[in-house]
């Protein structure tokens, strides 16, 4: 198989980390399935399929200084930014340590400012404006960080997506806007939500590149996020990636897929997995050796267990902790 | 001490925070080179340039949003909505974004915003440029509605709210403008926001109100005075969260009370003024609490004479106070 991360500067240690991140990604969702089935947790988003693109792009951007909003499939993002398992286990079982938020929001609302990875909601796309804010306080302060956002296909259709699209397009804010297309916004799929073939083609009505690359490949994804980032940073203005990857799973837990899809068709998406498909480029290209996977796997599951012990062991908030931080805290409790 | 407009007086607070403070900045519709519609934003973009004064696409969502990123990133962002009435594409991002930012990220995060808009009637708007939007934010912990009634108090709170480490809404009269006038200090102050001030004192009865209505309240209880009846005017001056121990104190002193808002009656601010006088004050008063408010219509109608039936004036404050004090 054809190196093909070499040409593009990257070092077989980082495509060594970029697939290890990956497979922590996945194999942290895996177990977070088990755990709610087995009635340990009550919710799981996954991101499964997703993580070729979301650990592309994450590589691609500067881990020290650009700011990330990502969303609700983006545990892989997150963990590239510095977030642990430990910390999205303790999400997952809302446990009062949670750095997200303290046990406070459902599972996939990240946000640890000290990771620069901001806090989001529910409501799709809301994030986006948010990243073109940051952007903005970026471009007037003359600092050199970018803010990358993601969004799924279905959330592009929201007014915020083009309100905050056409904003950044007509400032020129280092803002990487990155659809992840995985065909399905819960039921419905892509060719029900876009009039427009492709995500990227509302690039031009921004005044922006837009890209339609394929998800699965982590390479290509890095290629096109370092070249937006360097755009970014040179004051070229915003970039439009729609990265094509497709939902292994369903919805959510709560969801059951199999009633708006045909289960072949998932089948055949899973030969195109991009765990698969990575595995086999960094075994094949010499980046990954048998032994080297082997203690991945190992160290992985280790990761896991021990987050897993430790989130389920950690205490709940207290019922009293409900009150705090409505406003700042020199506030609380002022009046009647 | 100067005398000024209402209007200067919001002028002159956004001039002074922004010279005080680099991470201070202005956004919105028209707010550049035009210095906004009504003008609360003329002379900045000469004295501080585009990059501070920042004329925004047609697009409140993102004027809210991009403004809330701004402000969780270190800004202090004055984001203008050119008339209350256009705030509703907004709403998602001050009530599920800005609202809770604080308390959902467990105090990780916040958004130091601020929104102005221009609300209220009686200036040939209408249904579109004449409403009344607080009580659709009013029960959103998490943020806070700043809404004055003199120029001193616009200078005052606007400071407050800029400074403010939480989402501030600072909903301006547009009738108030220029028709209000007052003295304004030339120094550096800031007012308490959640503070109500009693605008005048008196034994008799008690009308809670804030924004412009303030003023009718006061040119009423100056002509009750003649007759002895002494009114006692409190201006909420922040409609949420509300100062309940200015409202409870003075409603349990005069033990009559009428509560005054040219919104619509229904789900209104003084509505939740009136149960926290119920839940609080019941064996102190002496007459049932009133509330004066517009019509439950959907919004201030064009032609003058439904225009006038709708919006409050100093009459019909005038009538109500008097059917309070001979109860």
């Amino acid at each position: 198989m054809e190196n093909r991360h070499e040409k593009i500067g990257l070092t077989d240690e980082t495509v060594r980390k970029m697939y290890e991140t990956m497979l922590l990604a996945r194999r942290l969702d895996e177990r977070m399935w088990l755990l709610n089935r087995s009635g340990k947790i009550p919710f799981v988003v996954s991101g499964q399929g997703q993580e070729a693109a979301q650990v592309g792009a994450a590589f691609a951007l500067d881990r020290n200084q650009d700011y990330i909003l990502p969303y609700y499939r983006d545990a892989a993002v997150v963990l590239a930014f510095g977030m642990t398992v430990k910390d999205l286990m303790l999400a997952a079982f809302a446990k009062a340590e949670d750095p997200n938020s303290g046990g406070r929001q459902m599972p996939g609302h990240f946000g640890q400012k000290k990771n620069r990875i901001v806090t989001g909601s529910s409501p799709v796309t809301t994030q986006v404006p948010h990243a073109v804010g940051i952007a903005l306080a970026a471009k007037m302060d003359k600092k050199e960080y970018v803010s990358f956002v993601t969004f799924g296909e279905g959330s592009s259709n929201q007014g915020d997506f083009h309100e905050g699209a056409n904003f950044a397009g007509v400032h020129k804010l280092p803002v990487i806007f990155l659809c992840e297309n995985n065909q399905y916004a819960i039921s419905v799929p892509a060719d029900k939500q876009l009039a427009s073939v492709k995500v990227s083609d509302r690039a031009i009505g921004y005044g922006m590149p837009g890209y339609t690359i394929d998800g699965n490949d982590p390479i290509e994804v890095y290629r096109y996020v370092q070249e937006a980032a360097d755009r970014a940073r040179r004051g070229e203005g915003p970039t439009l990636i729609e990265t094509m990857m497709y939902r292994l799973t369903p919805h959510t837990s709560d969801d059951d897929d199999r009633s708006y899809r045909e289960m072949e068709e998932v089948e055949k998406a899973k030969l195109s997995d991009p765990l698969l498909t990575f595995r086999k480029y960094v075994k094949e290209t010499g980046v990954l050796t048998d032994e080297q996977e082997q203690q991945m796997e190992h160290a992985i599951q280790q990761i896991i267990n021990e987050a897993t012990d430790y989130a389920e062991q950690a205490p709940y908030p207290r019922q009293e902790q409900t009150l705090d931080f409505v406003y700042a805290e020199k506030e609380q409790g002022g009046a009647v | 001490m100067a005398v000024m407009s209402y209007i200067d007086a919001v002028t002159m607070a956004l001039r002074e925070e922004m010279e005080r403070d680099q991470s201070v900045f202005i956004l919105g519709e028209d707010v550049g080179k035009k210095g906004g519609v009504f003008k609360a934003t003329a002379g900045l973009y000469e004295q501080f340039g585009e990059s501070r004064v920042l004329d925004t696409p047609l697009a409140e969502s993102a004027i809210a949003g991009v403004a809330i990123g701004a402000a969780m990133v270190g800004k202090r962002p004055v984001a203008e909505m050119q008339f209350a009435d256009f705030i509703m594409p907004a709403v998602n991002q001050i009530i599920s974004e800005a609202a809770k930012i604080r308390y959902r990220s467990n105090n990780d995060w916040n958004c130091p915003l601020v929104i102005r808009a221009p609300y209220g009637g009686g200036i040939h708007g209408a249904l579109y440029h004449s409403q009344s939007v607080e009580a659709i934010f009013a029960n959103q912990p998490g943020l806070k509605i700043v809404m004055p009634s003199t120029p001193y108090d616009v200078k005052g709170l606007l400071k407050a709210a800029i400074r403010d480490d939480d989402p501030v809404l600072f909903f301006e009269h547009k009738k108030a403008y220029r028709l209000i006038k007052g003295d304004v200090p030339e120094e550096d102050y800031e007012l308490p926001i959640g503070k109500a001030d009693v605008k005048r004192k008196g034994e008799d009865i008690t009308v809670i109100t804030y924004g412009l209505c303030v003023h009718f309240a006061l040119q009423a209880a100056e002509k009750l005075a003649k007759d002895g009846i002494e009114a006692e005017v409190v201006d909420l001056r922040t409609v949420y969260p509300l100062d309940k121990e200015a409202i409870i104190e003075s409603a349990s002193k005069t033990g009559k009370v009428l509560l005054v808002t040219e919104d619509n009656k229904e789900g209104s601010i003084i509505s939740e003024v009136a149960a926290i006088i119920a839940e609080h004050c019941l064996f102190d008063l002496d007459a049932p609490i009133q509330r004066l408010a517009g019509p439950d219509v959907p919004a201030m109608p064009y032609a003058p004479t439904m225009e006038k039936y709708f919006m409050m004036n100093p009459e019909k404050v005038e009538k109500a106070m008097r059917e309070l004090a001979e109860f």
